[in-house]
């Protein structure tokens, strides 16, 4: 697996006028890499986000996966959103099952893997219940599990903890980065909490305000699982917010 | 929404009869001081008919009969509105062009009364089935189309989006997100659309020439006066209509309730 993203630029058109949300952002995405695309609200992350997905096209510049151009949604990747997307007239494991029907697994093999990845979640006894009776982090939860069961070996994340309490989003944090070890997915995470970045990813793609640029791409090479209130992760951390919030410096 | 006591032994909601019972009382003094069956018949002699459905009625046909015909000839016309207004409707919410294609029409159309085309059915398709078919149709059409329109515009975008990325294709974009998606809306244009199209067939049955239905039994029962039969078809097109509503209601408590809970 490999994925590389060249020089890609967006312009959103709207009537005469023009507005640059993205601007030259380029990087190769490693192998099982976890990376955080960081950068303030409209700062284009998520837009870099949905044209990684195909779900939008570049105004300049390409996406590859595999050497292989991205024109539209590829069965290589799965995306999981803010607001968790489910169906909420399907029962947990048949959302979870949901993209092994559209790729027309039969019944008991899509059932057994759908079965197998609500293990993964934790949340087996809740197999025949409805979404709404499930609380935000288990949804989120189950929809990692719907990406999952596809096997993509893309995981493209788009703020998935943004609408969660602070307890919830750091226990999923811990629970996302045990998935991804567990699958051996690469993982574009795509946030603007700059502690979720540091406490989640190999590398930081941190971008500008609008139009997005890539300010810097930060290496975390400190041990899993990591200490919020260790000195080295302070020290990340501050680094990163500097390039987010230029005042920091001058302070 | 757990059952407590005082779920259980909640007083009886006398307000919800209070009205009802005052208009039987009301309606008995008022019988027996007016005293001419012709203006307002008794209580038992309007029970009288509605406790013998299934006997003639001056060579009318039977209460029951009758109310199965404009039963049949209701569900005949909401039929045709259904297989016209739900496939327009996915269209139109789906694709700008049809939507702006039809758009103009459809408002055009949509305040008309289904009664004012009652002439023009008469002309075109002659009394009989057909007319009545037509008008029935054209009264569920409209509430169909928008409810339709309607919960297919209310399909999240990311449902949409998910579907897509995990590798859906338009047809089963539309069969497994659009359509379960937009379904309790289309339910709740369905439940409008045969509440509407059941007020149509008591009115298209009372146009010049029909001889058979609930509608008809109601005019020629004011040719013959008999005001008693006349109240209970009154009675008896409310009770089918209620019934008919109630279980539209059941289904999409049972069916839909993620509507109302996935908040």
């Amino acid at each position: 697996m490999k994925l590389e993203i060249n020089h890609i630029s967006k312009v959103f058109e709207e009537g005469t006028e023009a507005s640059r949300a993205l601007s030259d952002i380029s990087t190769v995405v490693a192998e099982k890499e976890f990376l955080c695309i960081l950068g303030p609200s409209g700062c284009g992350k998520t837009t870099l986000l949905r044209i990684v997905a195909g779900l939008e096209s570049a105004t300049e510049g390409s996406i590859t996966l595999d050497g292989e151009k991205i024109t539209g949604p590829s069965p290589k990747m799965a995306m999981i959103f803010q607001d968790y997307s489910l169906y909420p007239w399907r029962t947990v494991i048949e959302n979870i099952a949901f993209g092994l029907e559209i790729k027309d697994v039969d019944r008991d093999k899509r059932e057994k893997i759908a079965e197998s990845y609500l293990d993964l979640i934790g949340l087996q006894e809740f197999g025949n219940n409805y979404p709404y009776e499930l609380s935000g982090g288990m949804r989120q939860r189950v929809a990692v599990a719907r990406a999952l069961a596809i096997d993509p070996s893309v995981l493209l994340m788009d703020e998935p903890f943004g609408a969660l309490d602070a307890q919830t989003r750091n226990m999923l944090q811990i629970e996302i980065l045990k998935i991804w070890e567990k699958t051996q997915k690469t993982v574009l995470f795509v946030t603007h909490s700059v502690d979720e970045a540091v406490f989640l990813a190999d590398r930081i793609m941190v971008l500008t305000s609008r139009p997005g640029r890539i300010k810097d791409i930060v290496p975390i090479d400190l041990p899993r699982p990591r200490d919020r209130t260790s000195p080295d992760f302070a020290k990340i951390r501050r680094y990163v917010l500097s390039l987010i919030d230029e005042h920091l410096i001058v302070q | 929404m757990g059952l407590t006591l005082k779920g259980i032994f909640k007083p009886f909601p006398f307000i919800k009869i209070a009205l009802p019972v005052i208009i039987i009382v009301l309606w008995a003094v008022l019988s027996a001081l007016i005293n001419n069956p012709f203006i307002l018949p008794s209580i038992s002699s309007v029970l009288d008919v509605l406790t013998k459905p299934f006997s003639d009625i001056q060579g009318s046909g039977s209460l029951s009969g009758n109310a199965l015909i404009s039963l049949g000839r209701v569900i005949l016309g909401f039929s045709v509105a259904c297989v016209l207004a739900i496939p327009l409707g996915i269209a139109m919410g789906r694709s700008e062009k049809v939507y702006d294609f039809f758009d103009s029409a459809v408002q055009m159309f949509r305040p008309i009364p289904p009664l004012a085309w009652v002439p023009l059915a008469l002309v075109w398709f002659r009394i009989g089935l057909t007319a009545m078919v037509f008008i029935i149709a054209i009264g569920a059409f409209f509430p169909i189309l928008l409810n339709t329109l309607d919960g297919v515009k209310s399909v999240k975008r990311t449902w949409i989006e998910a579907a897509v990325t995990l590798g859906a294709g338009e047809r089963q974009i539309l069969s497994k997100v659009i359509l379960p998606g937009a379904l309790p809306t289309i339910w709740t244009g369905l439940r409008v659309g045969f509440g509407i199209a059941w007020m149509c067939v008591v009115a298209a049955e009372m146009m010049p020439g029909t001889n058979s239905g609930i509608g008809y039994l109601i005019i020629n029962s004011w040719y013959w006066s008999q005001v008693n039969v006349i109240i209970a078809g009154i009675i008896v097109i409310g009770i089918i209509g209620l019934g008919v509503d109630s279980i539209f209601k059941f289904i999409e408590r049972k069916k839909f309730m993620w509507r109302e809970l996935d908040r």
